[in-house]
């Protein structure tokens, strides 16, 4: 009967409840109008990649706003926290920002965490914004809203797309089944394709984070002779499968959802040639034209490493301007101001911000309304069509 | 056709798990602890070969043996560290010490490699074999099958016929009475993982080259299916654990084409279960007598 | 007098969960609480119940289990759904406890469906099957329609707080406990040190075992009921083999069949990442750390010779022994 050894344990005992004491103070900074955001999401374990993203995107939004002096004399913070996708772990992380002196919240990343997450900020009433968070429910109240857009949203799209202007009719889909942002796009495509007369002829899932052989999903895509397939799922995977399917010899044509994005980064320079002809509905591509979005895939560059912005960096960085934009729209210049939470909310509903991933306005159900732009890879670049 | 299509993808995959579950079930015969770490070792395998190729520009063959010598480092020091000061210990509490060196790893790689997917360098470049328009080998698990077909053989020469093999095998039945005979029970376990170890970074470069790409969590799923190919084959067992990676790679694949791709992770637990209830020491696995 | 010294023991151990309730309830009172620190507590409770479940299993039965987050699943999806259903019909005093027996008693069905093919089986192989068990369980729920799939089941009252957790795990004490001095707790604990010699006293093996994995499953499932209740969504994702083994680490770190050590490391386990939050990137990298640091500490003989002085059972002995010295003088 061997026992925890005393002294260690005493002393982590004796922490936990020091912790508990020290963050009454939380608010230290409320004097100086700094606004503290408070962003949650993966930062380590299989799904760590988009949490990285939205936090480097939407720090790189919050250093733009401060050097350019703030809004009506408010500074932005961003505080990120880790819930290795958990949604106890993120109601964890929810509260230590709200000790750290949180005002708004980005929600979370991934839907599971962010819907319980708007249950607390229901509680406390600030505004909620979530980059990423696709489920319907991520929005349920009133004080929530969405930077991407929901998932039946892209399952319907997507189908429309490819019934008015493809020429494929017999569709095979290979989906994430233990992932709630791909099995909610496929419900909603299989059901518009019906609608739309399209052919589903293989629907084959896997699971993510324990699947890196696409074999036999790709042999059936094969063996009933589907004309396009149908991604309804992330980058990460989706390189494996363009891979094996070269492999394979699969030569039909890909087409993705948002997800998608960051596909040419996730193959490497080695691979870009595997996404020859791959198609995707996305608001944001980083091969863009625009200043504004050259512009951010340069500082992103700099800032990180050399690397690229995916989807979800473009959608932290918007996060934070909209943010910006509801500030200026409500002309809040104390953030320590009674009807900071209320004014800002209301004010979300009226604004109009021209983000990297299109313009968007929301209405009252806290989603944004924007295009979708469809583009095809071509020799390693986004091409719009 | 396209039933031997997939037989052939079931045994390339399975040929995958099979060289995993290879240096798994080693260190579990010999040193009789489920090394978690494993699967992780394979990650810092394919990340050293990684970083020589792709990022110090190494040629393909100095690459694969900076790859193959870190590992076996790396399994020294983790016995050394980690593992050593609790032979005495209960066999649970090593367990959970290999969970925590399997965190330590990937929060280590995270940290140095960032959360993004790496794509592995090619460091042979097969094209596939087309035999006609539906059947297609493929030349990296033609390899995959080659070399685990020989490193099974050489292990289990090593083990029956050498010195170091047989010291290995005396360990493996009583530490006590091993160290009697004069077996330096410390040294063996260490060579043990040492070569574990190796057979992870080779392990490491095929499932680079198979799938091409890497990143911090790539060890984690492999380790998992190599655990349960292992235990199917009998744990301990070194062709034991080559006919249950293949077993296990077969039937996932056919599951996956036949019955169901949503349910193929419960069709192979369920297989896996079934086959510890008719045979409960696994396929090739010794039937221990129990004394009083 | 053996039995007063065990009665003794446990009453330390509900003394020491009493007087933390206590102390975290006044700092809630007085409004010194962090909101943090709040948010923690019923993880923190949740995982004190599965650790000292699951030790019955792991700690006295001696088998490894690594289903134990699989049988918390199906108890929260039982209950979960039960408590949807009746959520306007029935008041939160009777519907939570109600769906915290459902959750428990399913829970038990499975145990009894899975225990009874694989308890034959031993030691790692063991292992594997209830991993297996555990895996195919999430497999199928995500699957499921009603069980609202990947997506997760939504519209669960969050009646979960503080203080019921308090009272279950005061229940599941007391019964692990009582079961563990009780004639059935002595089998069971035969069981684990030497088998053929429990057989050939006339225990039947077959019962013990299956009445000890019932049980650990009953908690199990009644934890995940609270956890379910706990937040707005229940996820299968959550219930993978990495939860079963973080309930494992808890019960090896706090020692097999100490109570009082499972219920001391359920703390230290769950709240440790939660503390680590400001060391940003490295925290999982220094929670491996100590959590290696922790076991070699543990394990180690290099270690022993300090070990009476500063670990808390230590501590005891040394106290006990004062006082007697006292009395005999």
């Amino acid at each position: 009967m061997k026992k925890i050894t005393g002294i260690l344990s005493l002393v982590m005992v004796l922490t936990i409840i020091a912790t508990g004491f020290s963050a009454c103070g939380g608010n230290g900074d409320a004097d100086k109008n700094t606004l503290v955001i408070g962003g949650i999401g993966p930062l380590t374990g299989d799904y760590s990649t988009y949490g990285v993203s939205v936090k480097q995107g939407a720090q790189i939004a919050v250093d733009e706003i401060n050097a350019a002096g703030g809004v009506n004399a408010i500074k932005f913070e961003l505080k990120f926290e880790d819930d290795e996708t958990d949604a106890t772990k993120a109601v964890n992380a929810y509260n230590t920002l709200m000790d750290d002196g949180m005002k708004v919240s980005l929600g979370a990343v991934t839907s599971g965490a962010c819907i319980a997450v708007t249950e607390e900020a229901k509680k406390d009433g600030i505004l909620l914004l979530t980059p990423s968070g696709s489920q319907k429910e991520c929005t349920q109240y009133d004080n929530c809203f969405r930077i991407c857009f929901t998932d039946p949203q892209q399952g319907t799209v997507s189908a429309d797309y490819i019934a008015d202007n493809l020429t494929a009719k017999k569709i095979a889909i290979i989906y994430d089944k233990s992932n709630d942002y791909s099995v909610g796009i496929t419900d909603k495509f299989v059901a518009e394709a019906a609608v739309k007369g399209l052919e589903i002829v293989a629907k084959q899932a896997f699971t993510s984070g324990t699947s890196t052989d696409f074999s036999a999903q790709l042999q059936q895509v094969k063996d009933t002779g589907a004309e396009l397939v149908f991604l309804p799922i992330y980058a990460k995977e989706a390189a494996f499968i363009l891979k094996q399917a070269k492999t394979a010899g699969i030569a039909v044509p890909f087409f993705g959802c948002d997800g998608l994005d960051g596909i040419l980064e996730k193959l490497g320079t080695d691979n870009q040639a595997l996404a020859n002809g791959v198609m995707l509905l996305t608001p944001f591509a980083a091969d863009a034209d625009d200043t504004k979005t050259k512009n951010f895939v340069k500082v992103y560059g700099e800032k990180y490493n050399g690397q690229v912005p995916d989807q979800f960096a473009a959608d932290g960085y918007d996060a934070i301007y909209t943010i910006k934009a509801a500030i200026e729209k409500a002309g809040i210049n104390d953030i320590n101001a009674a009807d900071f939470n209320t004014k800002i909310i209301d004010a979300m509903t009226q604004v109009t911000v021209e983000g990297l991933t299109g313009t968007m306005v929301w209405d009252e159900s806290g989603d944004a309304s924007k295009d979708a732009k469809a583009v095809k890879i071509t020799d390693g670049t986004y091409v719009a069509i | 056709m396209s039933f031997i299509s997939n037989l052939i993808n079931g045994l390339s995959l399975g040929s995958m798990y099979a060289l995993i579950a290879l240096g798994y079930t080693m260190v579990y015969g010999i040193a009789k602890m489920l090394n978690f770490a494993h699967g992780d070792v394979i990650m810092v395998g394919a990340f050293t070969m990684f970083t020589a190729a792709a990022t110090l520009k190494f040629s393909p063959a100095i690459s694969i043996i900076a790859g193959i010598i870190v590992c076996t480092l790396l399994g020294v020091i983790i016995e050394k560290i980690a593992y050593k000061p609790l032979r005495k210990a209960s066999p649970l509490t090593v367990l959970i010490t290999a969970i925590g060196v399997s965190y330590f790893l990937q929060s280590l790689a995270l940290l140095i490699f960032g959360s993004n997917q790496k794509s592995f360098p090619m460091l042979f470049n097969f094209e596939p074999i087309r035999v006609n328009e539906d059947l297609i080998l493929k030349s990296d698990s033609l390899m995959t099958m080659g070399v685990t077909i020989l490193i099974m053989v050489a292990l289990t020469l090593f083990i029956n016929k050498t010195k170091t093999g047989r010291a290995m095998l005396a360990v493996s039945e009583d530490k006590g009475a091993a160290e009697l005979m004069g077996v330096n029970v410390n040294k063996t376990i260490s060579i043990t993982f040492a070569i574990g170890s190796s057979l992870a970074a080779v392990a490491g470069l095929f499932f680079g080259l198979t799938y091409g790409f890497i990143g911090p969590y790539t060890g984690a799923m492999p380790g998992i299916k190599a655990f349960v190919a292992a235990v199917l084959g009998g744990i301990g067992n070194i062709p034991g654990a080559m006919l249950g990676g293949i077993l296990l790679g077969v039937i996932e694949n056919l599951s996956k084409a036949y019955i169901s791709t949503e349910l193929s992770d419960a069709i192979v637990f369920a297989v896996l279960i079934i086959v510890l209830l008719v045979k409960p020491t696994g396929l090739m696995g010794k039937k221990i007598n129990e004394k009083v | 007098m053996k039995k007063n010294n065990l009665n003794i023991h446990n009453l330390i151990t509900y003394g020491i969960v009493v007087a933390a309730f206590l102390f975290v309830s006044i700092l809630v009172w007085t409004g010194n609480a962090s909101r943090h620190l709040q948010a923690m507590l019923v993880p923190i409770g949740l995982n004190i119940i599965l650790a000292v479940s699951l030790n019955l299993i792991v700690g006295f039965l001696g088998e490894l289990t690594l289903g134990h987050a699989g049988f918390m699943s199906v108890g929260a999806y039982a209950g979960c759904l039960f408590a949807i259903k009746y959520a306007e019909i029935l008041p939160t005093a009777v519907r939570f406890p109600l769906a915290m027996i459902i959750g428990g008693l399913v829970a038990c069905v499975f145990g009894i469906i899975i225990g009874v093919p694989v308890l034959r089986l031993k030691g790692d192989y063991l292992a594997i099957v209830t991993l297996a068990f555990g895996e195919i369980i999430r497999s199928i729920i995500i699957n499921l329609e009603f069980t609202g799939g990947a997506s997760g089941l939504k519209g669960t009252p969050q009646n979960s707080n503080f203080y019921i957790v308090f009272v279950v795990i005061m229940i599941t004490l007391v019964v692990i406990t009582n079961l563990v001095n009780s004639r059935a707790g002595r089998a069971i604990c035969s069981i684990r040190d030497n088998r053929i010699a429990a057989e050939s006293l006339g225990i039947n093996i077959t019962y013990y075992k299956l009445l000890a994995f019932v049980i650990a499953a009953f908690f199990a499932g009644v934890a995940g009921v609270i956890y379910g209740h706990n937040l707005s969504i229940l996820q299968a994702s959550v219930f993978d083999y990495n939860r079963s083994i973080e309930i494992l680490v808890i019960v090896v770190l706090g020692g097999m069949g100490s109570i009082r050590g499972s219920v001391i490391a359920a703390v230290i386990i769950t709240a440790l990442p939660e503390m680590l939050r400001s060391l940003a990137d490295y925290r999982m990298l220094i929670y491996a750390v100590v959590l290696i640091a922790m076991m070699l500490l543990n394990g180690s003989q290099k270690f022993d010779k300090y070990k009476g002085r500063m670990n808390i059972g230590g501590l005891f002995t040394l106290l006990k022994n004062k006082k007697s010295a006292k009395e005999a003088g």
